[in-house]
């Protein structure tokens, strides 16, 4: 079985590997295409910078403030729990549809996911996690 | 469906959730009561897989046999040391959250996956349970700029070594049809050549893994990640993962990709070669002892690494008993860095030690015995963890390997016995010597100090479990 599937390699690995070939033309062109735009710019147009030129763009009005500036950190862990129930929610919509065929053991595969979720639920609450204050 | 194989890892995965909810429903500090409970769960892990019959589990994912026995046993035995030396130094660093312990825990749980793997997909899995927990507490000081600096990078790095390992994966998988170790042996049987596709893959693969044991060229993370994490973090780092990575190489290596020796081999002895040399001459100039151990723990896996490129039953001997002896050797170290205080205050130069041969002979002494051991000096453990993967290497031929090998511990003994003539022959700073250190650090130094003493006396039974172990790998 081995001889036979690297017999079949030697004459399928070529021509996968040919298939590839124009992604790297293309990438090829698409490089030198971005080095062309701005190195264009750089080397032929007047550079002539001021403020308000470098400033960011709002909308037509005065911007207020800098972009990158920081925000509280509570936003990012309601991110982050956001995208674990979601996926739960995301992971229990094929589960539910597939129930009679996947049987008690699928049954029981799934609460025991929800349970570990539970588990960092808890953990998460007491944390105090979820309080804004 | 037998997945009572994987009672082991079950066990600690549920135990780690147990002792979560433990932790944090009481209002009061629950630091103590909970690394004691990990220690146990983890003591319990290990009887586990004492007692566990061999064969392969879940669909063909999960392997017990006789090698993920015996470095499931050091991972959870280096682990567990581990916690030991978290105690009392992350309480005197107001670090004594309980949800250190339990990361521990989870990371070992991985560590006990990959060492079972026998699927790619498992590899990656276990791989990820490992280090996403060790990114966590490589930061666990999190208040201190270089602790956090340390978690970032280890994470960023990490990530892209995932990435490297992954599209290794994906690319064996689009030309191999298969993710399981033992139909990827099958399929790699024969004698005809193999896609080019599969040797880039194949390299992929080994990069990432190479990143996990922090071998050269790989290995940039290291210094950094050792110095800036908490030290007991450093020395669960050095000791428990490193095992466990070690042995990942070890069976993907031999296991699916056994019949590509010819083409993982170099990549191996280079990586090996890389570095002992970086090991050697890279620690020679460091002040700070963590930096120092960091570059000391990249050459030692160069020697462990040895054992593996030379594809033999000596050689994997070699590497098993090497990585035994190395845990060992490492926790005892630590042992005696995470006690380095000043009036309270934790130190981590070399020259904090001057006169500690003057003012606490004992803690000298030990100290003395694993530099000796590091530096392969018989009759000490160390010596004879060199000694297996040496013989293996100049049986197989491999002779610049073993030349390499010996010239790079000569080197290496340099910065060794430089931390031993500090200790005696310097003269003790004018704020004294370092505080007393505590009946834990002392009863783990004392405890690894006298394996590596006597080692020499009795090693047949290690050698024969080594011997069975790597037997089982090769087949």
């Amino acid at each position: 079985m081995g001889q036979r599937l690297n017999r079949d390699w030697m004459t399928m690995t070529e021509p996968m590997l040919a298939e590839y070939f124009p992604i790297l033309v293309f990438l090829g062109i698409a490089g030198a295409i971005a080095l062309a735009m701005v190195g264009g710019s750089l080397l032929l147009a007047r550079q002539k910078p001021y403020p308000e030129k470098l400033s960011a763009y709002e909308c037509g009005f005065e911007p207020f403030d800098d972009t990158r500036r920081r925000f509280d950190v509570r936003f990012y862990l309601v991110a982050i729990l956001f995208i674990i129930f979601d996926l739960e929610v995301a992971f229990l919509f094929p589960w539910a549809v597939a129930l009679g065929q996947i049987g008690w053991f699928g049954f029981l595969s799934m609460m025991g996911f929800l349970t570990v979720l539970t588990f960092g639920f808890v953990y998460e609450w007491r944390k105090g996690a979820l309080d804004w204050e | 469906m037998n997945w009572t194989l994987a009672l082991p890892e079950i066990a600690l995965a549920c135990a780690g959730l147990v002792i979560l909810l433990v932790g944090v429903i009481p209002g009061r500090n629950t630091f103590f009561g909970c690394t004691m409970a990990v220690i146990g769960a983890l003591l319990l892990a290990a009887v586990l897989v004492l007692g566990q019959p061999e064969g392969t589990a879940l669909g063909g994912l999960y392997v017990a046999d006789a090698f993920s026995g015996f470095m499931k046993i050091l991972a959870l035995l280096g682990a567990a040391l581990g916690l030991v030396l978290a105690l009392d130094f992350n309480r005197r660093e107001s670090l004594d959250r309980f949800e250190f312990p339990v990361l521990a825990l989870f990371a070992t749980t991985g560590m006990m996956v990959m060492v079972s793997a026998n699927d790619l997909m498992a590899v990656y899995m276990g791989l990820e349970l490992l280090s996403l927990p060790l990114y966590v507490i490589a930061a666990f000081d999190r208040d201190n700029g270089r602790s956090a600096e340390a978690g970032l990078k280890y994470f960023v790095l990490g990530a892209l070594a995932s990435g490297l390992l992954l599209y290794g994966v994906s690319l064996v998988y689009g030309f191999a049809g298969t993710t399981n170790f033992d139909r990827l042996a099958d399929v790699f049987s024969g004698n005809g050549g193999v896609p080019a596709g599969v040797v880039v893959g194949l390299v992929f693969v080994v990069a990432g893994l190479i990143f996990k044991v922090s071998a050269v060229p790989f290995h940039m993370w290291t210094p950094d990640v050792y110095e800036g994490a908490p030290t007991p973090v450093t020395a669960f780092f050095a000791a428990a993962p490193k095992v466990a990575a070690v042995a990942l190489l070890a069976r993907v290596l031999l296991g699916p990709f056994g019949d590509l020796a010819a083409q993982w081999q170099q990549v191996i002895i280079l990586a090996s070669l890389g570095s002992m040399l970086l090991g050697a001459f890279a620690a020679v100039g460091q002040r700070n002892i963590k930096r120092l151990m960091a570059y000391s723990s990249i050459g030692h896996v160069g020697y462990a690494l040895m054992g593996l490129a030379v594809v033999s039953d000596e050689g994997l001997r070699g590497l098993a008993i090497y990585m035994l002896i190395y845990m060992l050797m490492n926790i005892g170290t630590f042992a005696i860095l995470v006690g380095m205080r000043r009036r309270g205050r934790a130190v981590e130069r070399i020259e904090d030690l001057a006169g500690l041969g003057g003012t606490d002979l004992g803690r000298a002494l030990w100290m003395t015995v694993f530099m000796f051991s590091m530096a392969g000096i018989p009759p000490l453990a160390g010596f004879f963890g060199k000694l297996y993967v040496f013989l293996a290497a100049v049986q197989g031929g491999f002779w610049t390997l073993a030349v390499v090998g010996v010239l790079t511990s000569v080197v290496s003994a340099y910065y060794y016995l430089r931390i031993v003539k500090v200790m005696f022959f310097d003269e003790a700073p004018a704020e004294g010597g370092l505080d007393a250190t505590t009946p834990g650090l002392a009863a783990v130094t004392a405890t690894t100090g006298i394996f590596n003493l006597v080692f020499c006396l009795y090693p047949a039974p290690l050698l024969l479990a080594a011997g069975l172990a790597a037997a089982a790998l090769l087949g």
